[in-house]
């Protein structure tokens, strides 16, 4: 067993120290160490993004980040998406019925929320093609993109 | 009598009550469990497709700080020998131990021969880098054709052919072949005045569920086993862990924990015994095994690689006379490929009064093939669909009208034995014909050169219905509490709720459902074969009648009246002048007699095929033979939509399952038989970028046999995409496509350019 | 995974340093996007992983109209593409950022990385050859240049010694009337390894009838992305058309010597070659016009 490391970082705006190996990634950090099950273990090489998250609102692979590059970085996982309500993108998932199984749904929801910040106002195509690293086998994708459209627009009429 | 029904809740599409856990990261899937003391485990498996093994020497993994068991097949008694139905197929005992834990032969690259549980993931995994295992390496059999030839290697010695109910006396790798006769097929193809023959190769596909298989277990000093995990069925798990590890039925708990997809392949036991098995060994601490995904590619549920011949014959009017069909699937490593329903499906949307079905069920170094959304349907209709649109093309009819014209209908008998009752396979035809899609022009090609093609296709799929428990407990406010055991993979809670809410006049937000395991609710079949939403949404229904029937006691008790003489009307329970609400009442319980809990077990029966028909644009890039698909629509009978949602999800994610069949995926084996691509990268599944949003048309044509008019939705979507695709590309290219995947290697070596 | 342990290094000689008196056992770590997942699955070992994203030379990204673009090895796409003035002066570029993995892979792989990661098939090599950049590599002994089509030995090799540490890329700024264009062959429309790739840039005279140069590149056809001089060479002095893009294509097809792998087959990406090399071409060409 190799050293473990203590690293400081921000968790969904909350301070947070925690002890890790260098070889534990950020996803295995996530859900064994910080118990934030929500971040997915799908596939551990970064093909399908049930792992997604915000490495300092860079949308990420947690498995593909080591726990120890989080130090001193801001990461922002689906259980930091809501506040005391739902945040928009949650809920148009529910009234679109974008999950069915709903385990890349966290996934779905994190690099949705990338997008949007980036891009507010998402063409089809737009939407398809930032999430194309987030696999579904469920819905075939057409409510998962209603849902996200939708949410940009709810967006986009509140700002 | 169903069709003037009036619903308040059922076609509504209200807010599933697991949302909220699933889109804020609370929900528990199978991986997500913490216990006390938890260790971790990890599998060895066999580098080698084909391998006696000589010794496993666990000796040293054993001597490494941080481990806390070791297991092999020396941990696994044999297992009976018995055949049982579980699942959407059937389990022999003794396969399904040896498929878990490899005894003294290795069958496939992934075979397990040995398991480690630690403090932590990484330590066992080095752990496993200590164990020796002595390997004979023997020649793999990897191809079906090859495996049914007299000379081929033979994969279990003890196998010999049931040959049209005879036992063969020799060993084989043809575990079966089975034989359906309708009529006369050689004179009606005498009589033919067109025929066309085709040939099909298809290649082994994978579920692809996002989740890997994980199991966790407690084997208590008690010897009772605890076991929590990601399953489509945990009374079929129950079951497995208790022949395999031969602790009594009601030792084991199986606990369904939130599922990340299955569609078939996590209808059996992969890992929660051997988690059992290790916890045993490791002192009764609780082991959980998670798969990696190259493990879940590699050694779980693939469905079956499949040569297909199909020869159909028609009249001049574009009756289809005579049909046949020679079928051989891959079991994998032990019988039991999805070949019957393959055999039942082929030719399932149609009427025919001669034909015949020779099919065989074939054994290969591969994994064992499993149930995959519709079993054996997919590529049995690519077959199929593409010989009738080639017929279709000779007799110069359209591809719709002949489907009409030799559509089945009520009464007609199935080339595999059934008679057709009630079903609705005309009107998909028919809602595709006056659909938009069907209507308009064909796109026009976004670049020159390439080439738009149109294509339909029709499936069937037969449905099952099987037997489901619940149980409901009313609360002074007036809300249920609804245990219901039937394992929701997409939404059953809330479409179950909303039957229960409509058959007690409640709203949808007064039931509270939620899923038990194998000790807190009764007996449920697994949630396949499309079965969940009819089977455990009629035992919604005899439950709510239950509720209804002990809340009239307690109204009569209230008025000191007999219950026949209490009215029911929505939520509203009457007698002459007097009426109480379903929630007043519900907080007079006390009062009336004392609380009020029941439960339902039912063998369900009744469950009706669907069919649907299909109809895709592609875009075929004749360069560099690359499919686009531009758009989808897909007409199906969908019997009642309990939560039309829920059913529109199923038809687009069904669908584009399809299509990833039909157009990139296969396992890719080297000659050795190493599986090559066991990821995502390279087992290539859609991406949202590479679909177009696929448009549905629900044809509401009710079962009577359900209260509501169910039908079974989940799988008939995934049968006609590969063969309406081909006919698409046939469309577009004028070629014939008689390979899966289409993939653009595939589309180039048709035209002839490679 | 097996255990190692992890630096930051907060300079280029400390890096250098490490990887000096380490060598093969010291990896280093850039976006991570494929020498973790080589770690994992023990493709690759190491006893000490240096990470390399804290080092001020790697992140640099400047833009001269003299000395052209420098681009630190550790700079992940997201950035690359999220500049908009780049964006603009090297359309090349940007098609081999937005198409490397998808967009959370794009937050975090780097050009140094998909270089030093050497596979054949990298979306961004025939790019870099194309655009004439050239690697700057620091060791104990200094610092040199090497130009990107001399920078592999192999599949998963390159010419680094031990002790070396590529620091950035450096790409001529680009000249009046060219342009530059990367495409890849995929089965699906993301996610997907190239099958075949091109990257190509052309100038044109100045009225735009010209080919006054030319340098091409595919992927996946050879054990190192392939720099094709004479398809370019082919090029020069010819009207810009159909019939010099033919050619151009048919002299790339010619260099290229694809195995067959699970991805695709020798005769498969043999013909893709040409039909990559064309359509590469005429993007290129539509930029430069433009």
């Amino acid at each position: 067993m190799s050293r473990k490391i203590s690293v400081s970082a921000t968790i969904n705006g909350q301070e947070n120290e925690f002890l890790c190996e260098p070889r534990q990634s950020l996803l295995e950090v996530l859900r064994d160490v910080l118990n934030l099950t929500g971040a997915k273990e799908g596939c551990n090489n970064g093909n399908c993004g049930a792992c997604s998250v915000l490495l300092d609102g860079v949308l990420v692979n947690s498995c593909l980040v080591l726990g120890v590059e989080a130090q001193g970085r801001s990461i922002t996982t689906v259980e930091g998406l809501a506040g005391d309500e739902l945040h928009p993108l949650q809920r148009q998932f529910l009234e679109n019925a974008a999950l069915q199984c709903g385990i890349c749904t966290p996934g779905f929801l994190v690099a949705s929320k990338a997008l949007l910040e980036k891009n507010p106002n998402p063409t089809e195509h737009e939407v398809r093609y930032f999430l194309a690293g987030n696999l579904c086998r469920c819905t075939g994708y057409d409510k998962i993109v209603k849902a996200v459209m939708a949410a940009a627009e709810e967006m986009r009429a509140k700002a | 009598m169903i069709e003037t029904q009036e619903f308040k809740v059922i076609g509504t599409r209200p807010i599933r009550p697991d949302g909220i856990d699933k889109v804020t990261g609370r929900a528990q899937y199978g991986a997500d469990i913490k216990l006390q003391g938890l260790l971790y485990g990890r599998v060895l498996r066999s580098p080698h497709a084909h391998a006696r093994i000589r010794s496993v020497d666990v000796s040293a993994a054993e001597k490494l700080p941080g481990v806390k068991a070791v297991i092999t097949g020396r941990d696994f008694p044999a297992a009976s020998n018995e055949t049982v139905h579980a699942g959407e197929g059937v389990v022999n005992f003794s396969y399904l131990s040896e498929n878990l834990m490899a005894q003294t032969r290795a069958l496939y690259h992934g075979h397990v021969v040995a398991a480690v549980a630690a403090v932590d993931v990484h330590i066992a995994e080095e752990a496993l880098k200590l164990i020796k295992v002595d390997y004979e390496v023997l020649t793999p059999v990897l191809d079906v054709i090859e495996a049914m030839r007299d000379d081929s290697p033979v994969v279990l010695q003890e196998v010999r052919t049931d040959e049209l109910g005879e036992k063969g006396t020799k060993p084989t790798n043809i575990a079966s072949h089975g034989r359906h006769d309708l009529g006369d097929v050689d004179k009606a193809f005498a009589n033919a005045a067109v025929i066309v023959e085709r040939e099909f190769v298809t290649g082994t596909v994978h579920q692809g569920y996002i989740e890997p298989q994980n199991g966790t277990a407690i084997s208590s000093m008690d010897g009772s086993i605890t076991a929590w995990t990601s399953t489509q069925s945990a009374w079929d798990e129950r079951r497995e862990i208790s022949e395999v590890l031969k602790v009594p039925l009601a030792m084991v708990r199986v606990i369904p924990m939130e599922i990340g997809g299955g569609f078939g392949g996590k209808l059996n036991a992969y890992l929660e015994p051997l988690a059992a098995a290790l916890s045993r060994k490791a002192g009764h601490q609780p082991v959980k095994l998670t798969m990696s995904r190259d493990e879940v590619l590699k050694a779980t549920g693939p469905t079956s690689a499949s040569v297909m011949r199909v020869k159909m014959g028609a009249d001049k009017s574009g009756r289809i006379i005579a049909a046949y069909a020679w079928m051989a699937y891959e079991a994998g490593a032990f019988p039991g490929s999805p070949i019957g329903a393959g055999a039942a499906v082929i030719f399932g949307p149609y009427r025919f009064e001669n034909a015949r079905i020779d099919y065989y069920d074939v054994i290969v170094n591969k994994p064992k093939a499993q149930a995959y959304r519709a079993p054996g349907g997919t590529n049995a209709a690519y077959a199929a669909e593409v010989v009738v649109n080639d017929l279709a093309e000779k007799l110069g009819i359209d591809p719709l009208e002949m489907r009409l014209k030799n559509g089945a209908r009520q009464g007609d008998r199935r080339a595999d034995g059934p008679t057709y009752g009630p079903i609705a396979y005309l009107e998909t035809i028919e809602a595709i014909k006056v659909s938009a899609h069907y209507n308009s022009p064909k796109p026009a090609p976004s670049r020159l050169g390439n080439k738009v093609g149109r294509g339909v296709a029709s499936g069937y799929w037969g449905n099952w219905d099987g037997r489901s428990s619940a149980s409901a407990v009313i609360n002074s406010d007036g809300r249920v509490s609804y245990l219901e055991g039937s394992t929701d993979i997409g939404g059953l809670r809330a479409s179950l709720a909303m039957q229960l809410a409509e058959t007690i006049g409640l709203k949808y937000e007064d039931i509270r459902p939620m899923m038990g395991d194998t000790q807190t609710v009764g007996f449920n079949d697994a949630t396949g074969g499309s079965r969940s939403t009819y089977g455990s949404g009629m035992a919604a229904h005899r439950l709510g009648l239950k509720i209804i029937a002990e809340m009239q006691k307690h109204a009569a008790a209230l008025w000191d009246v007999q219950p026949e003489q209490v009215n029911v009307k929505g939520d509203v329970y009457s007698c002459g002048e007097k009426a109480i609400t379903f929630k007043e009442l519900a907080g007079q319980l006390d009062e009336t007699g004392g609380p009020i809990s029941v439960s339902v077990s039912l063998d369900t029966k009744g469950a009706l095929p669907t069919f649907a028909t299909q109809v895709v644009d592609v875009e075929v890039d004749v360069e560099t033979g690359k499919l686009q698909i531009l758009r989808y629509t897909a007409a199906q009978d969908v019997g009642r939509a309990i939560h039309p949602s829920y059913v529109e999800g199923q038809i687009q994610g069904g669908v584009v399952q399809g299509l990833g069949w039909a157009m990139h995926e296969e396992y890719v084996y080297d000659k050795d038989g190493h599986l090559l691509n066991g990821s995502l990268l390279d087992y290539r599944m859609p991406t949202a970028l590479d679909m177009p949003m696929i448009d549905t048309i629900l044809v509401e044509v009710p079962n009577p046999n359900h209260p509501f008019g169910v039908k079974g939705v989940g799988e008939v979507p995934i049968v006609p995409p590969a063969g309406a695709l081909a006919n698409a590309i046939y469309d577009a290219i004028g070629v014939r496509m008689n390979v899966l995947p289409m993939n653009p290697r595939n589309v180039l070596k048709a035209i002839g350019t490679i | 995974m097996q255990a190692f342990s992890y630096v930051s290094a907060k300079s280029v000689s400390e890096a250098s340093a490490i990887l000096a008196q380490e060598g093969d056992n010291a990896k280093v770590l850039s976006g991570g996007t494929d020498i973790i997942v080589q770690l994992r699955e023990g493709r690759r070992s190491a006893h000490v992983v240096v990470d390399v994203k804290a080092i001020p030379e790697l992140n640099e990204l400047s833009y001269d109209a003299a000395a052209g673009l420098t681009i630190g090895a550790a700079v992940p796409m997201h950035r690359i593409y999220g500049d908009a003035k780049l964006a603009a002066l090297y359309p090349g570029l940007m098609d081999s950022a937005t198409l490397i993995g998808g967009t959370a892979i794009q937050g975090r792989a780097t050009l140094g990385g998909n270089v030093c990661t050497a596979s054949p098939a990298g979306d961004a090599l025939p790019t870099l050859i194309a655009l004439n950049a050239r690697c700057v590599v620091a060791s104990a002994n200094g610092t040199r240049e090497i130009a990107i089509e001399n920078f592999f030995a192999g599949p998963g090799r390159t010419v680094l010694q031990k002790g070396d540490l590529l620091v950035a890329f450096k790409l001529p700024a680009p000249q009046p009337n060219s342009g530059a264009a990367y495409l890849r062959f995929i089965p699906r429309n993301e996610m997907d390894i190239a099958v075949v790739s091109a990257g190509v840039s052309v100038q044109l005279s100045a009225d735009k009838s010209t080919f006054i140069a030319a340098r091409i590149a595919l992927g996946a056809v050879a054990p190192t992305p392939l720099f094709v001089p004479e398809a370019g060479a082919a090029l020069i002095g010819q009207p810009v058309g159909a019939v010099a893009v033919n050619a151009a294509a048919e002299i790339a097809k010619a260099a290229a010597r694809p195995i067959s792998d699970m991805r695709g087959s020798a005769e498969q990406r043999k013909h893709l070659s040409a039909v990559m090399t064309k359509r590469t071409l005429e993007i290129a060409i539509e930029r430069a016009r433009a």
